[in-house]
């Protein structure tokens, strides 16, 4: 039994307290009369100070703090999916039918319902030997997610017995004999939030994760454990890029954290997700999701916790075998919260009130982000890739949260105030973003997709950098001094602009865009550049092939559903009929 | 009996540390009883062994160490709150200041509130008109959002506001509507102008005025938006009414805070402002919303005076990033006699795609708006080029959209301060606009629509 403290001081969320000798850095302990939590976060002599996850109003002087012996966990079993938790886990749904539609203080319920039966199916059978990750059998979570039962660490040895049975998360499913004797295996794990789970190996990644989002998919590519990074100044569209990957990336399972963000926006992902189908596996997206809400109005010290919170989560389900995709929004508000904390424990600042720690913080969250050979004798792979959204002061980049964000993650998806400021949705500045991991992608598609895959990329790029550079000289002289080949070429950065990159995410088509019809759209406006270029140098007027009416199919060519792509490249063929036909005779090709 | 302290310590700015207390516990309020009898009120800030840190809402001129007594209550800050509270005019202490009697609360709740379980929340997708195009038609209003005016100094952000409560409706009739006003360190004159406005359209009786008027004690103002938004959640979602909160001026809250936080030598992040502005303002502004199966709710319309007309300023950035939008109002169209002059393309309203459309506005609403968009930036840019390079450098069709921009302009957004569109009259002026040019040029229109709506002959 530790010693019990008593509260010394109350300054908004951190406690200090005295006589709590023994706790270390990092326990959970219980705060005052009404038992809030909180976590010690700085020790000095006898004073131990405490980040408190609820509002401290009320709390005064004198009253006790009780250790409780283990660091901040969270609870890992099935009905992780679908639900939704507060930053500290709290499962909000439950609460709010234990407590009203408010989030009152000291409001506490089990994250994982205890008395829901779930139906075991071994895969193993007794007398065989088990290691740690070992897969013993699977529940059917939810008709997409198959929820694998791993051993735990320390409970390496041979199963005794082992059967199909319904069970609750504390009933044992498996009886192992291990080296300190027999121990039962039950559904419910637990892990510290601050530490990540181990894996057996990790690997470069190979794959891109296809989010349907044609300017993230075709020029600036994530890859299944990769890392990127969305900043950009309010207005501009992160949550809405967010939500969108969230909604199409073809990752197996999708943990959103709301990270100090606003509530109607996690009631969006509420009231959409259960409706929205998974166009893979043809169920609502909500089944394949996990909900991590703390709200910017939450307690701020809960904030700080949500992303390990969310990202302990992710690894557990990345520990099955699965592909993993979270998505942090934003970060800022996470970097805020520790830079609050920071404050009030009177550290020394680094830039902006920023705690010195902030860059390293951030690098160990992304670092969790990865494709892996996870724990157990099957080396099955697993993967995490990890999005944040940035919001930068004032969308100056040029701040500590974006810098140090930089310095870790692969991706970069810059967005634009000025392109959002046009409606030229999702707002990604496409000469500021990069990706690094565009020569894998290219690789991956030029085998899977097409051989012209990456040329045509790197074609569609070059068009845009000279536009930009064309722009500047417009600015300067005017259009009249442009030849007619840089006029054409004007036109078709346009056409991959309002034709291909901007992308409508409420249009029920649009917002989903399979890799082929990517292709086959960007093909489609680059044939137009090709066709019409090698028009004009026999002498065509650029001016008759923009009067083509089929030209005009070429805008809504995005809107062909993914069923009838084929549409795309008769269009095409109609598109290079109609300007040959344009072409003096003779001249036809 | 509590306890009365005669141990005020230090007294600096607006902060008091008092001495050798006990029992006393953080947020707790304070009456500070001064030697001629007088009353003002603290709230402990900090609570450090047996020393308070209190900060004082009336502040602390005229009080001395070793005269003054302090009491503490052994509660946050409350408010009472009855039904009656409507029609009547507070201080930013929740004091009645109409010359009325006072109210007999029914209840009593803490002004800081408690946050929204967001598995409770109920998305906001009720279309109200506000009679004004820019916003029916470009940033939609919808109930239970929070949408705020981005105004500088000059500009008519009042008038803009009460227009706005005076016209706002919704497409259905019969309910409970009233206004929830909160002043904070606005002239007189500025104040006067709203009670005016308020009694000219019988909104008064409706309405619940907490005001903190430029010379008003300015810590109190940290308690007016809290005192404000508790009678608001109590009439929403206790008596079911629909509650519009005007806020003005966010930026005086503001100050208060920084003024606060500098006393007590708090690291500062941008401009002086404290670390911890993001998460206060989100307390405020969180605050409105709906409730699956409560009937009433809470649409929230701050307004704040940007310094120096600078988005990027840490008050309206930070407001930014958790509204759900921003009217931003601009200087050159107030100065071209414009009015209201909304700037619309920075204005943006982030819930307009769920209260807009079939059975709420009309099916070609979304396309209209993109359109409009689209059309009025593509004409200022061509407005920029010709500046610089003289009309010549403009193609035929950059005319066009020039032309167009500028028509947008004296049309569509310029309206009569009394002039109460409704969705159709401002729909059908955007497509008047869009008939100015060609209907292959109109890519964010599906072509069904603009079969429907496209003016048959150019203007």
């Amino acid at each position: 039994m530790k010693n019990q403290g008593i509260i010394v001081k109350v300054s908004g969320p951190l406690v200090v307290a005295k006589g709590l000798a023994g706790t270390d850095m990092y326990e959970l302990v219980r705060v005052g009369t009404l038992g809030l939590f909180g976590e010690v976060i700085e020790i000095r002599g006898e004073r131990f100070s405490i980040q408190v996850y609820e509002e401290t109003g009320g709390i005064g002087p004198g009253e006790p703090v009780v250790p409780t012996s283990a660091p901040l966990t969270v609870e890992l079993g099935p009905g992780l999916v679908t639900s939704i938790f507060d930053g500290i886990q709290r499962p909000l749904d439950r609460l709010r039918v234990k407590f009203g539609d408010f989030v009152i203080r000291g409001a506490e319920a089990a994250p994982l319902d205890r008395t829901k039966k779930w139906h075991f199916i071994p895969l193993k059978k007794a007398g065989d030997k088990v290691v740690r990750g070992d897969i013993i059998g699977t529940i059917p979570e939810t008709p997409i997610i198959e929820y694998r039962v791993m051993v735990p660490p320390g409970y390496e040895g041979t199963l005794r017995e082992i059967s199909e049975k319904e069970a609750t998360l504390e009933e044992p499913v498996a009886m192992v004999n291990t080296s300190e004797g027999e121990k039962a295996i039950t559904l419910l794990q637990k892990w510290p939030v601050r530490t990540p789970r181990p894996v057996k190996k990790r690997l470069i990644p190979c794959a891109p994760l296809v989010t349907g989002q044609r300017v993230l998919d075709t020029l600036f590519p994530i890859a299944k454990g990769g890392t990127a990074c969305v900043p950009g100044p309010f207005g501009s569209g992160k949550t809405v890029v967010q939500h969108q990957l969230a909604k199409w990336a073809d990752a197996d399972l999708i943990v959103y954290v709301g990270c100090g963000e606003r509530g109607n926006e996690m009631t969006d992902v509420l009231i959409e997700f259960p409706e929205l189908i998974d166009p893979r596996s043809g169920r609502p997206l909500i089944e394949r999701t996990i909900l991590v809400a703390n709200t910017s109005n939450m307690p701020v010290a809960a904030r700080e916790a949500s992303v390990f919170t969310g990202i302990t989560m992710a690894e557990y389900y990345r520990d099955m075998g699965y592909s993993v995709a979270l998505m942090a929004d934003s970060t800022s508000r996470w970097a805020e919260a520790m830079r609050e904390m920071s404050g009030r424990l009177e550290e020394m600042p680094g830039e902006e009130g920023y705690p010195a720690y902030l860059a390293s913080r951030l690098a160990s969250f992304y670092e969790r982000a990865g494709r892996v050979i996870c724990e157990g004798s099957d080396d099955r792979e697993g993967s995490l890739s990890v999005i944040g959204a940035v919001s930068p002061p004032g969308g100056d980049l040029s701040e500590p949260v974006v810098q140090a964000t930089l310095r870790v993650v692969k991706v970069f998806w810059g967005l634009d105030d000025k392109l959002a400021g046009q409606r030229h949705f999702p707002a990604i500045n496409w000469l500021a973003s990069y990706s690094l991991y565009q020569e894998l992608v290219d690789r991956y598609c030029t085998e899977k997709i097409d051989q012209y895959w990456a040329k045509n990329r790197r074609e569609a790029m070059a068009v845009l950098k000279r536009e930009a550079e064309l722009e500047e000289l417009v600015r300067l002289v005017g259009m009249d001094a442009l030849s007619i080949q840089d006029r054409l070429l004007l036109e078709a950065a346009k056409m991959i602009r309002e034709d291909f990159l901007h992308q409508n995410a409420y249009d029920p088509v649009d917002t989903y865009t399979s890799f082929p019809k990517q292709f086959k759209l960007l093909q489609l406006i680059l044939g137009f550049y090709h066709v019409s270029y090698q028009a004009i140098t026999v002498g065509v007027e650029l001016e008759d092939i923009l009067k083509l009416p089929v030209r005009n199919e070429i805008p809504r060519a995005k809107f062909i559903p993914e069923g009838q792509i084929d549409k795309i490249e008769a269009l095409r063929q109609r598109m290079k009929a109609a300007i040959d036909a344009l072409k003096p005779s003779g001249e036809n090709s | 009996m509590r306890k009365e302290y005669l141990t005020v310590e230090n007294i600096v700015g607006p902060l008091m540390l008092v001495q050798e207390v006990s029992g006393v516990s953080f947020a707790e309020i304070a009456e500070i009883i001064l030697p001629d009898g007088g009353i003002r009120h603290g709230q402990v800030l900090e609570i450090n062994e047996d020393k308070a840190l209190v900060q004082v809402f009336e502040g602390t001129s005229g009080l001395t160490p070793g005269e003054v007594r302090v009491k503490f209550l052994g509660k946050g800050l409350q408010l009472g709150l009855s039904r009656d509270i409507v029609g009547r005019m507070f201080n930013g202490f929740g004091r009645v200041i109409d010359g009325g009697p006072p109210i007999i609360p029914e209840k009593y709740s803490d002004v800081n509130g408690v946050p929204i379980n967001p598995e409770a929340r109920d998305y906001p997708n009720e279309f109200i008109q506000t009679g004004i195009s820019t916003i029916d038609v470009l940033n939609t209003l919808v109930r239970g959002q929070k949408l705020p005016i981005f105004s500088g100094s000059g500009l008519p952000h009042s008038r803009l506001a009460a227009q706005i409560a005076r016209q706002a409706k919704v497409l259905k009739t019969g309910e409970q509507f009233a206004v929830v006003f909160a002043a904070m360190g606005i002239t007189f004159e500025e104040a006067q102008f709203f009670m005016n406005e308020f009694e000219k359209t019988g909104a008064l009786e409706r309405a619940v005025l907490f005001i903190n008027l430029a010379n008003d004690p300015p810590i109190e103002r940290i308690a007016v938006p809290r005192m404000a938004l508790t009678a608001a959640e109590y009439l929403a979602y206790e008596l079911g009414m629909h509650i519009l909160v005007i806020l003005t001026d966010m930026t005086n809250y503001c100050e208060a805070l920084r003024e606060i936080s500098a006393a007590r030598k708090e690291v500062p992040s941008r401009r002086g402002y404290p670390g911890y502005l993001y998460t206060d303002l989100s307390m405020i502004y969180e605050r409105a919303g709906r409730i699956k199966g409560k009937s009433g709710s809470i649409t929230q319309m701050p307004i704040l005076t940007m310094p120096e007309d600078d988005k990027t300023h840490p008050i309206p950035d930070l407001t930014g990033y958790i509204t759900e939008g921003q009217i931003l109002l601009s200087r050159m169209l107030h100065n071209e006699g414009i009015y209201p002059p909304v700037d619309v393309l920075p204005s943006l309203s982030r819930l307009k795609d769920k209260g807009i459309g079939k059975g709420k506005t009309r099916e070609d609403h979304a396309g209209v708006m993109n359109q409009l968009y689209a059309a009025y930036a593509k004409g200022k840019a061509a407005k920029e080029i010709a500046v610089v390079l003289g009309e010549s450098a403009l193609t035929p069709l950059d005319i066009m959209y020039v032309k167009f921009s500028e028509q947008f302009e004296k049309e569509f957004i310029g309206q009569g301060e009394g002039e109460n569109r409704d969705i159709i009259a401002s729909l059908t002026i955007g497509w008047k606009l869009l008939g100015m040019l060609p209907a292959t040029e109109l890519k964010r229109v599906k072509q069904e629509f603009i079969d429907e709506y496209y003016p048959s002959k150019q203007l």
